[in-house]
């Protein structure tokens, strides 16, 4: 991203925040003070900023709870969020009504996680595929050549043509997840939003979904953003990283660097807790104690004290920035400025 | 179990456990057998519909109609559970054998608080008074890693959360201290941080209390980290097994390879994964001859013709396979 090339995505600060009100006598407090009105709300994502190049893979990877698909559902606008910027080829889609947002989903397209779920069953195949190319496409002569290009769409994913008059519960989750590909793929978008693509599937499966998804992009020049929780899936397809804690970005940078040189200590023990067929790599573990506190009342400071084993006075009055230790790594830690509290 | 070297703990022989559904026979476990012994963790893995959870449910008797083991002993310290009756089940569930499951907020009765969950263990399968008991409660929460254990015996489950239910659904899996503990994918709900919490606390505990363990599950890594060996299932039956550090380092049977190898790794990054082609085929219609030969890169004619039987491989394997690997072998 050196070159003046308008990125596929931004995000700038985008915050989403979810009110759980209830009805009003839910949330009636009657204080000393006298009568209040409560409003809880979940903070699930907290001023996030990152960039997408065309063709590049952008991972976000956390706990659940962490807000990262919260963030995949917001950029697709599932979502209106409540702050920050998203600049979809440098057009700003974060106010958009529904009908100004029609045109965008021909450029952004989003996979789902749930392969059962996120198909219609009472929607044949061919049906499934064409909606999304259907709506876009109101011309009568360019919706004759749709059956054409569904045939064409299903081979790239690995399906043919007699199972586009199938219903889903005729396939396997491998081949659900690849008409959810397919479906994707139909309105050409330079940009796929995968929310756990694969962690549905076995691992045979897993393997031949995520060799289609990166031959697609080579194909293509599709950019992902890739939301997983399986961080060796992520280390397996991902040019850059970001990892959230609590709606927070922590840390991000390109794969090589976080996955070589991780600062921050959520990072650290995210790849210390994964556990791996190789022999164990004996470097620095640290182990979480404790869970992940609740979004509805964030801690002061640095989100993620509670459970750092380095945590000072400093974490908790302070909340700390991302910023950049070189090679387009940024951490948002106090220990970058105090190294020598660094003990693992 | 003074000799406890001259039978396994647990020896199941030649199970079969079908389930005659309208639309044919699913023979989910076709002609299992493996050995535990005292203190040992055996992994049982495969993938979605290899037969593994149903292996597991087959030994405590929880197979229900239109299931029924058709076939085969299981020998828990020389005594036939296949032939107990319900009664006897029922008295070994929760004291010699217990289970913990995926889900912990499905295996948890969401309208007893935890403390009568957890006395009912105590209550059916010892002697010990009200007293007593509430104690022994307070210790086990304790010992699993977590705290204000007098107060939260008063909680319900849903007061807990996922990580913490699961310590809940352990707690009340070791509390009558039996010898065997069946864990059905006991981490596949949780994140990698508690995941690794609650692996710890299991191998800390199984160690602690001298137990044995079925660690089932689909996750190789998983399994590598905890089992002493590990049996490999693919479409009901046991196609490899072995010590693991012989079937994770040099696998004799390629869907055991194919499993290995298409698992990305976290710490090294190959360009392309490598694919087990197709998927596991339907388990009412298996082909002749080796289940895994239409997927199989090796597969000859021999392969469907003839099924192959469990043969010893190099070091502590045992496949069935007509081609096996040996070990430095790449195609």
């Amino acid at each position: 991203m050196t070159t003046g090339e308008t990125p596929i995505l931004e995000v700038r600060d985008l915050e989403m925040h979810f009110p759980i009100g209830g009805g009003i006598l839910d949330r009636l407090r009657v204080g000393v003070r006298g009568i209040s009105l409560d409003n809880p709300v979940v903070h699930a994502v907290n001023g996030v900023s990152f960039k997408i190049a065309r063709g590049e893979i952008m991972a976000l990877v956390g706990e659940s709870g962490c807000g990262k698909s919260t963030v995949a559902k917001t950029i697709a606008r599932i979502y209106q969020p409540t702050g920050g910027e998203i600049h979809v080829e440098g057009q700003d889609i974060a106010g958009m009504g529904f009908s100004d947002l029609l045109p965008v989903r021909a450029r952004m397209q989003m996979i789902f996680q749930d392969p059962y779920a996120s198909l219609n069953p009472r929607q044949r195949v061919r049906d499934i595929v064409a909606e999304p190319l259907l709506e876009q496409t109101k011309d009568a002569q360019a919706r004759k050549e749709v059956p054409r290009r569904i045939e064409e769409l299903l081979a790239r994913v690995g399906l043919n043509a007699e199972h586009a008059g199938r219903y889903p519960h005729q396939f396997s989750g491998g081949q659900r997840q690849r008409i959810g590909i397919a479906r994707a793929l139909s309105v050409t978008p330079g940009l796929i939003i995968a929310d756990e693509p694969v962690s549905a599937l076995d691992v045979s499966i897993q393997a031949q979904i995520l060799n289609l998804m990166s031959d697609l992009r080579d194909e293509f020049g599709l950019a992902y953003l890739f939301i997983s929780h399986d961080l060796s899936v992520v280390n397996h397809i991902a040019d850059q990283i970001g990892v959230m804690y609590l709606g927070f970005l922590v840390e991000h940078g390109p794969r090589d660097a976080l996955f070589s040189k991780p600062r921050h200590p959520y990072t650290r023990a995210l790849l210390s807790a994964a556990p791996s067929i190789k022999e164990k790599r004996d470097t620095e573990e640290i182990v979480l104690s404790g869970e992940v506190p609740s979004a509805l009342e964030l801690p002061s400071g640095c989100c993620f004290r509670t459970r750092c084993p380095f945590a000072w006075d400093r974490c908790a009055t302070e909340r700390p920035q991302l910023q950049d230790v070189g090679e387009g790594q940024t951490v948002a830690c106090h220990l970058i400025d105090a190294p020598e509290r660094d003990t693992a | 179990m003074t000799k406890a070297d001259d039978h396994p703990l647990l020896s199941v022989r030649n199970l079969r456990t079908y389930f005659h559904t309208f639309s044919g026979t699913v023979k989910a476990v076709d002609g299992v057998s493996f050995d535990i012994g005292q203190g040992e963790v055996m992994g049982l893995v495969g993938e979605s519909g290899g037969g593994k959870s149903v292996v597991g449910f087959s030994i405590l008797g929880l197979i229900d109609s239109p299931g029924r083991i058709e076939d085969g002993e299981i020998l828990l310290n020389g005594k036939d559970l296949v032939t107990a009756g319900e009664a006897a089940l029922r008295d070994i569930r929760g004291r010699n054998v217990s289970m913990v499951f995926q889900d912990p907020m499905t295996s948890l009765n969401p309208l007893h608080t935890v403390g009568r969950q957890m006395d009912e263990v105590l209550r059916l399968h010892t002697d010990l008074d009200a007293r007593a008991r509430h104690v022994a409660c307070i210790e086990m929460l304790e010992s699993v890693g977590i705290s204000r254990a007098s107060e939260r015996l008063k909680s319900y489950p849903h007061q807990f959360s996922g990580g913490m239910r699961q310590r809940v659904v352990i707690a009340i899996a070791l509390l009558a201290r039996p010898g065997l503990i069946i864990a059905d994918e006991p981490t596949t709900a949780l994140d990698v941080t508690i995941q690794s919490q609650i692996l710890k606390l299991m191998r800390q505990q199984i160690a602690e209390k001298g137990a044995s363990m079925i660690l089932i599950t689909h996750d190789l890594a998983v399994v590598s980290e905890m089992a002493d060996h590990i049996t490999v299932l693919y479409c009901g039956k046991v196609v490899e097994r072995g010590l693991t550090r012989d079937l994770i380092s040099a696998p004799s049977h390629p869907y055991t390879r194919g499993l290995i190898a298409s698992i990305p790794d976290a710490t090294d990054r190959q360009d392309r994964l490598s694919q087990i082609p197709g998927s596991v085929p339907d388990i009412r219609n298996l082909p002749m001859g080796c289940n895994f030969r239409e997927r199989c890169p090796r597969a000859q004619a021999l392969c469907a013709q003839q099924e192959p039987e469990l043969m010893p491989q190099h070091g502590s394997l045992r496949a069935a396979c007509h081609f096996p690997l040996a070990p430095g072998d790449t195609a």
